[in-house]
């Protein structure tokens, strides 16, 4: 059985959560309300040309252009930082409770991630080539 | 004062439609006082003086109205319901911020338990908002740029949330509520007439901070994804009239985010020394105001007169320098914590 207090937590935090719910269906209350504004405003004047992809005034090229692969590279490293992000902070909400040894336990935590981040930077991979 | 005996419910609704009309007032405001006037001061120009009212500031509402009345036009190739969605995206999340941004002891929509984490978290939305919008447009420069956002977006996503774990490892709470309390009611070195602003222990994670969300909210020098003289305007190039606005109230109402976040977690929020309870409630908007006014002006500063980065300056930036330095400020500030 749940006791009142923890009823009540309970409730509080989907009340809190609830919060955010309204404000996003606000937000895309907000966002139609001004495009249906604009919808009864503007004019409409089909016309073939202006419906072609823009690229800058002569007719597209068909097909994709390049886009670089390196990109991925900084969304792996970028994983692992973000992953240790979400360990960083509630240790640092905890750390007054755990003292020198919760020092101790981060700073190697994070010097096995630099030296990912380190290895990463000595293979080049940083290096826009 | 203030005995009102509301339900949750309705204080709920008036919260939201305050924070319904505080952002677009927030993205005009720093778009008029910033983009139109500090700009051309710094440039050695007037800016829109005609349209009446001081200086002109008429010039926002004939903006507003010109976008209001503007044709829709959406490409054939392009795929219309991401389209069409992608702004609406980018908006929310810049709503989201405000949820958990204290403007009072009392005045705020949500203290959630998180916050800090929360506000980073839902700020980080507008990439997926981003890459729909140059994806959908099916167009070389919107999809390079899309790309350039996403990969800019993620690298300085890092630096800015490194910077904010110091201020969490000192207030020991990641509400921002509390942040501004431990920031109101702290003292540094026994001596406590201003408090403890974290910026006096925190100006690495201040600076830090700054870097990052110029580099979030894409502005020069970091504005790669919409460099207008090679990529037109990146991911926005196929959108006209509110869908572009929108993208607009995205840019600068999280610009009016992050500055009221970097004034709560470093210059104290809406507390000032010796203002307590009601007092503090009816002046709290303003001084947060205030601080973010002084925030946003050095992001605009910044902005107006440094040349554009290159894509892998940017890159090496985030990674080589702002990385390692946030990792060896949260170990800093960790050791300072547990030896004081």
């Amino acid at each position: 059985m749940l006791q009142r207090a923890e009823i009540l937590g309970v409730r509080d935090f989907y009340r809190d959560y609830f919060a955010v719910a309204v404000l996003i269906g606000a937000a895309l209350l907000m966002v139609g309300a001004m495009l249906g504004a604009g919808r009864l405003i503007r004019p409409v004047r089909p016309q073939a040309e202006k419906y072609v992809t823009y690229e800058a005034g002569s007719d597209p090229v068909a097909g994709w252009g390049q886009s670089n692969a390196r990109y991925y590279i900084y969304a792996l490293l970028f994983l692992i930082f973000d992953v240790e992000a979400v360990f960083i902070f509630p240790w640092a909400v905890g750390l007054e409770g755990l003292g020198t040894f919760g020092v101790v336990e981060m700073t190697v935590f994070i010097v096995l991630l630099a030296l990912g981040l380190v290895y990463a930077w000595r293979k080049g991979v940083l290096r826009w080539a | 004062m203030f005995a009102l005996d509301i339900g949750w419910g309705t204080t709920l609704a008036i919260k939201t439609i305050v924070i319904l009309m505080i952002i677009p007032a927030g993205a005009l405001i720093l778009g008029y006082v910033f983009l139109l006037k500090v700009m051309s001061h710094m440039q050695s120009r007037l800016g829109p003086m005609d349209p009446g009212g001081f200086h002109g500031w008429y010039q926002l509402i004939g903006d507003g109205i010109k976008f209001l009345q503007k044709e829709d036009v959406m490409p054939t190739k392009a795929d219309k319901r991401v389209f069409a969605a992608a702004p609406a995206v980018v908006v929310l999340s810049t709503f989201l911020v405000f949820a958990v941004i204290p403007m009072g002891p009392d005045l705020v929509v949500k203290d959630l338990d998180i916050g800090v984490f929360y506000a980073l978290a839902v700020s980080s939305l507008s990439v997926i908002g981003v890459l729909m919008a140059g994806w959908a447009s099916a167009n070389k420069f919107a999809l390079l740029g899309a790309l350039r956002a996403a990969a800019q977006l993620i690298a300085y996503e890092l630096p800015l949330l490194l910077a904010v774990v110091g201020v969490v490892i000192q207030a020991g709470s990641m509400s921002l509520q509390d942040i501004v309390l431990q920031q109101q009611n702290g003292e540094i070195f026994g001596w406590d007439f201003i408090g403890n602003p974290f910026i006096l222990t925190q100006f690495i994670g201040f600076g830090l901070f700054l870097v990052a969300s110029q580099a979030e909210l894409t502005q020069t020098p970091f504005d790669m994804p919409v460099a207008e003289s090679e990529l037109v305007a990146g991911y926005m190039v196929e959108y006209t009239g509110f869908r572009f606005l929108f993208f607009f109230i995205g840019e600068f109402g999280t610009a009016f985010g992050f500055s009221a976040l970097a004034a709560t977690l470093f210059l104290g929020g809406w507390s000032i020394p010796g203002v307590d309870g009601d007092w503090a409630n009816i002046l709290g908007p303003g001084v947060l105001f205030a601080k973010l006014m002084i925030v946003a002006f050095l992001m605009f500063w910044v902005r107006f007169t440094y040349p554009r980065l290159r894509e892998d300056q940017l890159q090496a930036l985030a990674w080589k320098f702002l990385i390692p330095i946030g990792l060896i400020n949260i170990l800093l500030t960790g050791v300072f914590k547990v030896a004081f």
